[in-house]
């Protein structure tokens, strides 16, 4: 098997590398282990924010329809059920489908695998029914099962308070978010739409232990003092029977660290981040790396990076001529620079030039 | 619980009922959906015990990555149910521990 | 949506209404007097501009960087009522406030994304930012339309003094 470029990962970074890859003529396969493309788009039923060209306005679920539509238009070709199990020197891949097992040879790589949910341990924190945030997110609004009725969230970044939202949304009770930190991390209109509701969102608190026969039926959840301990007597216990952690994500960057990429750990977003250039093309020519596989941030600028990614693939490929490519790039960083603006966008922006700067060290 | 009306995603839409076997027990699934999907909806929260411990556990992730959710599915065990579709006649099992492969007679369709 | 009153009496607000009344998507006391007015309750610096666009008569200016705030632009035009600022709003921080509804009383319009949807005349009681329950009040108006994408918009009448606080409701 051949093809000019591999994207893996079928997500908001993984079907723009595609797109803008395949608008240019590129023969494009796209990986996906999952059963349908989208990645989490197909969950995300909130409005996007950003500019008009970014979509901002739109829900996630139609921006994953839209994808999806412009991917078959311009001839993407899309292997889904499919695992990369292998990825050497000379950019052969290794899939399968559970079925058979081949050897995909590429010229270029764009690795958009995304990002998983980072877990929280306190006593009981494995009993069933308590999950991360956007686990209880897929199985509301894509599975459309409500798996608890009285849920408390741990976490107020923007996933907690969606989450909060969007549960509440499918006729659970939200009984409380709780906030280790003095303060809402995520932003604060997220927050005023859910506690406008009568959800408390309780800052300085954390759950502390959570119990239950086969599942959870109880949590503890207690006042923290300046140095994050629990204040002695403030523990409340409160019957629930679901908990949504929402405390991070991580990146999945499992192929990243098989083809030998170099790395830099970048707390800010979300841990080891693989280093790349202004284009996203890593230090293994011809490997790109787009979303949050490139560090944790969201949506809108996880599909401005695919199309970077996907623009530098076609200028290797030569399949697009440089004036073209040159302005295209120009406007996408343009369209990803506005994403990364203010208290929420400047650490990013900050992290992702310090990633660009380490990747000429090298 | 299923969500049968949302206020963004609106009516569930009309599918195909099927049958699974979870534990000898029938349970109603719609094609297309993810065993875990079925099995959660019909109120079993408990997909599996550990080895050591024999303690519950259920879905976390969703996603295909934890492997929390993993049952024994028409004999094989480990089988990732959040994002494993259900078939007809389809044979699970609360998995014990690391699982065990067994063979089992279920009907083809 | 029941709340646990002692888990909410533990809540601290994430913005005061002083603080919103200096942002400048919050009207001034004159631009209330002129009729029904965009109530934006945006205070922090999201790239972020979709309510800019959506206001047929320029009401609404976010500009460049597009993390300003959204501000409210010519203090004599009039909102039409055409309630697209409120519907587009991602964060669903958009109201349209009418204090001269009537001498005691005003309405307030706001995005309302949950089932049943209310009806004309229902009896309520309208909730302040952080969900306590402040007077008590009526549902004047339902709007829904395919253009809405499901974010519906429900218009309440409350008494006028609680006109800055109401921004969300539950059935009495």
């Amino acid at each position: 098997m051949k093809t000019e470029l591999t994207v893996i990962g079928a997500g908001p970074a993984g079907l723009c590398a595609s797109i803008e890859a395949a608008k240019n003529g590129v023969d494009v396969t796209i990986i996906d282990e999952n059963r349908k493309p989208g990645g989490q788009l197909f969950k995300q039923i909130h409005r996007f924010f950003g500019e008009k060209e970014h979509l901002a306005g739109v829900r996630g679920i139609e921006i994953g329809n839209m994808l999806l539509e412009d991917a078959q238009k311009y001839g993407v070709k899309v292997l889904l059920n499919t695992i990369v199990w292998g990825l050497f020197p000379d950019l052969k891949l290794g899939i399968s489908n559970g079925n058979s097992v081949n050897i995909l040879e590429t010229q270029n790589i764009v690795i958009a695998t995304g990002a998983a949910e980072k877990p929280l341990s306190f006593p009981g924190w494995t009993l069933p029914n308590i999950m991360v945030a956007g686990a209880a997110q897929t199985m509301v609004n894509v599975n459309r099962v409500l798996p608890g009725n009285r849920v408390l969230i741990v976490g107020s970044g923007n996933v907690g308070l969606i989450v909060a939202y969007q549960l509440s949304q499918a006729g659970a009770e939200v009984i409380a978010l709780v906030e280790a930190l003095p303060k809402v991390s995520g932003w604060q209109v997220h927050a005023l739409k859910i506690m406008r509701m009568g959800i408390p969102v309780l800052t300085s608190h954390t759950i502390t232990e959570a119990e239950g026969k086969s599942y959870v039926e109880r949590v503890e959840i207690a006042k923290l003092d300046e140095n994050n301990r629990i204040i002695e007597g403030s523990e409340t216990k409160v019957n629930v029977d679901l908990v949504c952690i929402a405390v991070g994500l991580r990146p999945l960057a499992e192929l990243c660290w098989m083809a030998g990429l170099r790395f830099e750990y970048i707390p800010e977003l979300g841990g080891f981040i693989p280093l790349h250039d202004e284009n996203m093309e890593t230090s293994i020519k011809g490997i790109y790396v787009a979303g949050d596989v490139a560090g944790i941030e969201e949506a809108s600028s996880a599909m401005e990076e695919g199309k970077l990614a996907g623009i530098a693939a076609s200028v290797s490929q030569g399949k697009t001529d440089k004036k073209k490519a040159e302005r295209d790039i120009l406007e996408t960083k343009e369209r990803l620079r506005s994403l990364r603006l203010g208290t929420y966008g400047d650490y990013r922006y900050n992290a992702k030039e310090k990633i660009i700067r380490k990747f000429h060290e090298l | 619980m299923r969500v049968y009306d949302h206020p963004i995603l609106g009516k569930l839409p009309d599918r195909k009922e099927i049958t699974i076997l979870v534990d000898g027990k029938k349970i109603k699934a719609y094609e297309d959906e993810t065993i875990a999907t079925a099995i959660l909806a019909s109120g079993i929260k408990t997909l599996r015990y550990t080895s050591e411990k024999h303690e519950p556990r259920g879905i976390f992730c969703a996603i295909g990555q934890c492997t929390d959710c993993v049952m024994e599915v028409n004999g094989q065990p480990n089988v990732r149910t959040c994002i494993t579709p259900v078939e007809e006649n389809m044979v699970i099992a609360t998995q014990q521990g690391l699982g065990t492969w067994r063979k089992v007679s279920s009907k083809k369709k | 949506m029941s709340k646990n009153c002692n888990l909410q009496g533990m809540m601290k607000a994430v913005v005061s209404l002083e603080e919103l009344k200096k942002s400048p998507g919050y009207p001034s006391e004159e631009r209330f007097k002129r009729g029904p007015v965009p109530v934006i309750e945006c205070v922090e610096d999201i790239p972020c501009n979709p309510c800019e666009l959506a206001c047929d008569r320029n009401l609404i200016s976010v500009g460049k960087p597009i993390t300003n705030l959204p501000r409210l632009v010519d203090p004599d035009a009039l909102c039409g009522g055409c309630n697209k600022c409120i519907i587009v709003c991602p964060g669903l921080v958009i109201f349209i406030v009418d204090k001269t509804y009537s001498d005691t009383e005003a309405s307030i319009t706001l995005p309302y994304e949950f089932k049943p949807l209310p009806k004309i005349g229902d009896k309520i009681m309208g909730l302040n930012r952080t969900g306590e329950i402040v007077c008590k009040g009526t549902v004047h108006k339902v709007q829904t339309h395919k253009s809405f994408n499901h974010t519906n918009i429900v218009t309440i009448i409350v008494p006028k003094e609680f006109a800055d606080d109401v921004r969300f409701f539950k059935a009495r």
